[in-house]
Formats: structure tokens, C-alpha cells, sequence
């Protein structure tokens, strides 16, 4: 039998606060406050990704949520995926505009490439838009060449920019997975703030070495791939989840003095269904009619 | 291999332009039960297993046998009050092994579309001529049986190859229910100068979805599909939608489940004003003769419509997209 070498019982970085440099301890309750458009006390910040699922992925380092499941040719899930994008999108972006919210589309260079034609609909109606990577199955992981993850990252960005105009400075990576680099790679392109990480209920500073990002908060429990796929419960219940986080958070930010966020990420191919849209709707709204909240975009909480 | 099957074009469902159904209706409705043969002691397929234990399974093998001894004509009795005709998906073997059931259906005048030979073999791996044999042996069954020209198809087991929807078309189907990109019906990329339609079967108010994979309770399901109807009612107004109840009588028809899906199927059904209760290929026909133009030409206003056919070739711009 092999033992294990002395090094496994040495602890290089078993000292005060987290085992990496990207950001110190910060116990919620001393954190400064932070302040929201309107003196609001909870900002709802919704965002929507847009994604491409390759018919013949890699699934490498591993498959992407979401991904072909069957053998080749998944058309199965090939056009439930794509279904997002043709008309769950557009069933979203009719609800926001009823609701007056402004959303974050995070879209994949893959997308633009594909579908300008949605991108071009998602900025006329006034979101907000990010990057989101090339596409589900060109993933960001610490085996991957620098020069191709700096590929990747050019890659949508020069996409996106090619049909809105603009080059974005946020950035979610396809799955949310990162290699150890990403977030300094995703610095030197430019990037302002990300939301790969969940360490958080607030925005943070998060340190590479090639400069400082903001890491915004962005919950991977209440989002509808979380309740309504992986745990299968009713769109009812999620209703209910949401409400109950918009309870919790509005009486915190009271005690505390404090405003918080809500985050809330919606796939068109899950909340754009027909038997769904309406149950987003009433969480939505349920959160908005509360004073002192309203949806907020990432220039509203990331520090100029 | 491909990254995109290039079967359709990108079509935004916005300001596209308006399909009317007949009678003024904004949903076409349509039941599809699942009438299918799986076999006990199947031969493999490399790419799949038909069942998850060694041979005999006989707890999921005899689940579905309840559907056609007990499921069928319980489903039948609650679509007959609803008035509802359905279009059969059908395992083609299920003429030979339940023509008792297969006469009920034809009594009911109820449509007929294949759904491979039987539900326990696959069309992965097969042989271009291996493939043929399965459609032609679908169109002669059925016809032999029934009196009945096919028009659709739903590959069994949702399984298929880079050819089977060219194939389709070849042989003068009408529809496919294999692609769920859409709420709408939308002409396909095929081979040739035949006309081919993906058509909704809205594989997520699917009863295998539902219980099989979502796990939700009889009542939460007839809420989904009360829910999934009313907004594709009130889109239907603005252009007409379809909607496909995709069924098993092994699975909807236990006493358990039957009673709350009948409530959705009154409900729904009970919108006669707005709903055209129908089949499959009616509403192919009639969309391939008032609306397949029309979708065609605003494709190509909108600048969306891309050139090649089906896996052949790669759409121009996605070479990267594609890993052979």
C-alpha cells in the first residue's frame, strides 16, 4: 500500500483569513454600507444568460450545466436549449418591459455571432449587457493554454462589441468556472467587475495580480436552474423562496442600516417556458412592489 | 460531427408575422399518445441501453405493458369526453402485438405517426439502408393496417442520425415532431425540394418530463399544462401558437394522476372559442399551405435566413462551432 508523503500534513497557507490573495476576511455585519440609485435598501439585480450549446461538445474539463446529455445527435437537447434563444428570450424581455426592469444579459460571443438579431432587440429595450465567455463548451480552467484562454476571452469580447458598439467591462464565464489566472486574465482585457464567485451578499474588491476587479454578488441557491431543475420543485414554491429571500434581506438591511441585493439569474430555456414566465412574473413583482426596492444594474454597484 | 445542425434558421419570436388557424382560432391543440412496444429481451445498441438492469427488467418492462393493457383505454375514455382526437405515436410494431388497440383508435378516427419500429431500437448507428427500411416499413404497416399514409414522425426514443430528417422529406412526410426549438411550427432544411415542418410537441409538459425527470406531483402537472395553455393563448392573439400534449398511458393514466389531468384537458378543451382541437397533420396541412411561405420570406426580410440544408453544409461563420 502507497503512504502519503510528509508534505500532505504541512499547511502552507494555514493563516488568519481565506488560502488565497484575492480578497481578506470581511464579516458581513462590519462591512460599510453600501448605497443604491434612489437610497433604495434592496436592489434586485436580475440577470438572464445567453447561451450556445454545441451539438458535438467536448465536455471538457467536464460538461457544462446545461450541455448535450444523449449521443450524438442530441437534437433533444439542442433545440431545448436553443428554444432560449429563438423565444424564451423574447418572452423575457416582453415581461421585463410590463415590469420596467432592467435586466443584465450576459451573452456568449458565440451568440452575438449567431443571433445579432437578439442582441440588437436586448439593447434597444435598454438592459444592461455583459460578457459571458465564447460558449458552454469553450471553458475556463487552470490546464487551459494562457494564450487560448486569452483567445476565448478577446474572442467575445471583440463579438459582443461588434454588435452593440461597445466593448463590455463585466464578465461571467460559461459554467462560472475559472482557472487560477482567469480573473487576473480577465483584468488585463479590461474587465471592470465579474460574477463568477458566490463568496458574497455584497460587492467586493477582488485582487489579481494584474489589477483590481469588483467580484458582484450573484447566488447560485435561488436561481432557477438551482430550484426549478436541479431540486424539481413546483414554480410555486420557487415564488415563494424568492419572496421569502425579499423578506429576509429588506428586514436586515433595516437593523443594519445596510441595503442589500437580491440576485437572480433566469435562463431563457427554464423561466421562458410557457407554463413559467408568469411565475417569474409574480416573483418579480412581488419584490418590486416593496418599498424601497427596485432593480438595479451593474453600474449601480460597482464602485466607479 | 457538427456544433450546429443547421435543420432551421434563427427566427425571433417578435413581430413575426401573424398565423391565424382556421375558424379565427390563436391555439392550435393537439394530443399525441404515445402508443408504443418496448421489448423484454431487446438486442443492443453500443450507443445505448435499452434497460438498466440485466435482462428480463421486468419492473419497468411490465410498467409499460399496463399501458396497453389498462393505460390506453382509460386515456381513451378521458379524450373522448373532451372530444379530443388524438395523433398516435406509434411504436409500428404495436399494429402487429395490440391490434385491438390500434382498431379502437381507428374508430375514434384518431391519426397515426410513426414512432420507430419499437421503442427499444435505436437509430444510432444505423446504416443509411437500415434507416430507409424503418420508414418504409412504417408507411406500408400503417397503411396496410389502417388504410392510413403517414405524414409524421417522432424518432423512437428520440434517437436519430445526421440523415434522418432528410429522409423525411424524401419520402413525402410532412411534419417532424423531433426539434422543440419553437412554439410554432417553422419549414426545415432538408435535401431536395420537399417541404418538411418541425412541429411542437412541446417536449417540456411531456408526462415522461413531468414525472420522469421533474418528479412533480398529478396535481401540479394539470396546473402546468393550465398554465402553459393560457399563455399560449394569450400570445395566440397577437399570432397562433400550438400546443402538444405528449402522452403515456403507462405514466398519465394510473388512478392516481388520470383525475387532475382530466381537469386540464376539460379546461383547455373548454376554450372553444379560441382553441382548434385537432391533430398533427391538420395543422401541417394547413400550414404548409396559408403560412410556410409567409415564414419563409420573413426569415429572409430579417436577414436570418442562412444557406445549406441539415448537417450539409456547415452554415459559413461556424467552422469553429464544429469539431469533426
Amino acid at each position: 500500500m502507497s503512504t502519503l508523503p510528509e508534505s500532505y500534513l504541512t499547511y502552507p497557507h494555514r493563516h488568519a483569513g481565506p488560502d488565497h490573495a484575492h480578497y481578506p476576511a470581511a464579516p458581513l455585519p462590519e462591512r460599510p454600507a453600501i448605497r443604491l440609485p434612489g437610497d433604495r435598501t434592496l436592489g434586485l439585480w436580475v440577470v438572464v444568460p445567453l447561451e450556445f450549446f454545441p451539438l458535438n461538445p467536448s465536455g471538457q474539463p467536464f460538461k457544462a450545466p446545461g450541455a448535450m446529455q444523449t449521443p450524438y445527435p442530441d437534437l433533444r437537447h439542442y433545440t431545448t436549449r436553443d428554444y432560449g434563444n429563438r423565444v424564451g428570450a423574447y418572452r423575457l424581455l416582453t415581461l421585463f418591459g410590463k415590469l420596467g426592469l432592467r435586466a443584465t444579459f450576459a451573452i456568449q460571443g458565440a451568440v452575438a455571432e449567431r443571433y445579432p438579431a437578439l442582441v440588437r432587440d436586448v439593447v434597444a429595450d435598454g438592459h444592461a449587457v455583459c460578457a459571458h465567455g465564447w460558449d458552454t463548451d469553450s471553458l475556463h480552467h487552470s490546464a487551459l493554454p494562457a494564450d487560448l484562454e486569452r483567445s476565448y476571452i478577446d474572442r467575445t469580447l471583440d463579438a459582443l462589441s461588434a454588435v452593440t458598439g461597445r466593448r463590455p467591462d463585466g464578465w461571467i464565464s460559461p459554467a462560472r468556472a475559472e482557472g487560477f489566472q482567469t480573473p487576473a486574465r480577465l483584468a488585463a482585457a479590461g474587465i471592470r467587475w465579474f460574477a463568477d464567485w458566490a463568496h458574497d451578499d455584497l460587492p467586493t474588491a477582488f485582487h489579481t495580480e494584474a489589477g483590481d476587479l469588483t467580484a458582484l454578488p450573484l447566488s447560485n441557491e435561488l436561481d432557477d436552474w438551482q430550484i426549478l431543475i436541479t431540486h424539481a420543485r413546483p414554480e410555486q414554491e420557487w415564488v415563494t423562496q424568492v419572496s421569502d429571500a425579499a423578506d429576509w434581506l429588506l428586514a436586515e438591511a433595516a437593523a443594519q442600516s445596510s441595503p442589500r441585493l437580491l440576485t437572480l439569474t433566469v435562463r431563457p430555456y427554464v423561466s421562458g417556458l410557457p407554463y413559467r414566465v408568469k411565475a417569474l412574473r409574480d416573483s418579480l413583482a412581488n419584490v418590486l412592489k416593496r418599498p424601497g426596492c427596485g432593480s438595479v444594474s451593474p453600474d449601480d454597484i460597482t464602485p466607479g | 460531427m457538427h456544433g450546429d445542425p443547421n435543420l432551421y434558421d434563427f427566427w425571433p419570436y417578435r413581430d413575426r408575422p401573424k398565423i391565424t388557424w382556421p375558424g379565427g382560432k390563436k391555439v392550435a391543440f393537439w394530443v399525441a399518445p404515445n402508443i408504443e412496444f418496448y421489448e423484454l429481451d431487446p438486442p443492443g445498441n453500443p450507443s445505448r441501453k435499452p434497460w438498466g438492469r440485466p435482462h428480463p427488467d421486468v419492473v419497468p418492462y411490465s410498467a409499460r405493458d399496463w399501458g396497453n393493457r389498462v393505460g390506453h383505454w382509460r386515456m381513451m375514455d378521458v379524450m373522448d369526453e373532451c372530444g379530443v382526437r388524438g395523433s398516435v405515436s406509434l411504436s409500428v410494431a404495436m399494429l402487429d402485438h395490440h391490434p385491438e388497440i390500434i382498431r379502437a383508435c381507428v374508430d375514434r378516427d384518431w391519426e397515426f405517426f410513426s414512432h420507430g419500429i419499437y421503442n427499444t431500437r435505436y437509430s444510432y448507428g444505423m446504416t443509411e439502408a437500415q434507416e430507409r427500411a424503418v420508414i418504409e416499413d412504417s408507411i406500408r404497416s400503417v397503411q396496410d393496417a389502417t388504410g392510413q399514409r403517414i405524414r409524421g414522425y417522432l424518432a423512437p426514443a428520440l434517437t436519430h442520425t445526421e440523415r434522418t430528417l432528410d429522409l423525411l422529406a424524401e419520402y413525402d412526410f410532412w411534419y417532424s415532431c423531433d426539434l422543440f426549438q419553437d412554439d410554432q411550427p417553422q419549414p426545415l432544411k432538408v435535401k431536395g425540394d420537399k417541404r418538411l415542418i418541425s412541429m411542437p410537441y412541446s417536449l417540456e409538459v411531456n408526462d415522461v418530463i413531468t414525472y420522469g425527470v421533474y418528479h412533480q406531483s398529478p396535481r401540479a402537472y394539470a396546473d402546468t399544462l393550465m398554465r402553459h395553455f393560457d399563455q399560449l393563448l394569450e400570445e395566440g392573439a397577437e399570432t397562433g401558437t400550438v400546443m402538444c400534449i405528449p402522452l403515456h398511458a403507462y405514466l398519465v393514466a394510473h388512478p392516481h394522476r388520470i383525475g387532475p389531468f382530466r381537469e386540464a384537458l376539460r379546461y383547455i378543451t373548454g376554450h372553444r372559442d379560441d382553441v382548434w382541437v385537432t391533430t398533427a397533420k391538420d395543422i401541417a396541412q394547413f400550414y404548409l399551405s396559408s403560412h410556410y411561405d409567409q415564414t419563409l420570406a420573413d426569415i429572409e426580410a430579417r436577414g436570418c435566413a442562412r444557406p445549406g440544408t441539415g448537417f450539409n453544409p456547415a452554415p459559413s461563420g461556424q467552422a469553429q462551432g464544429d469539431r469533426s
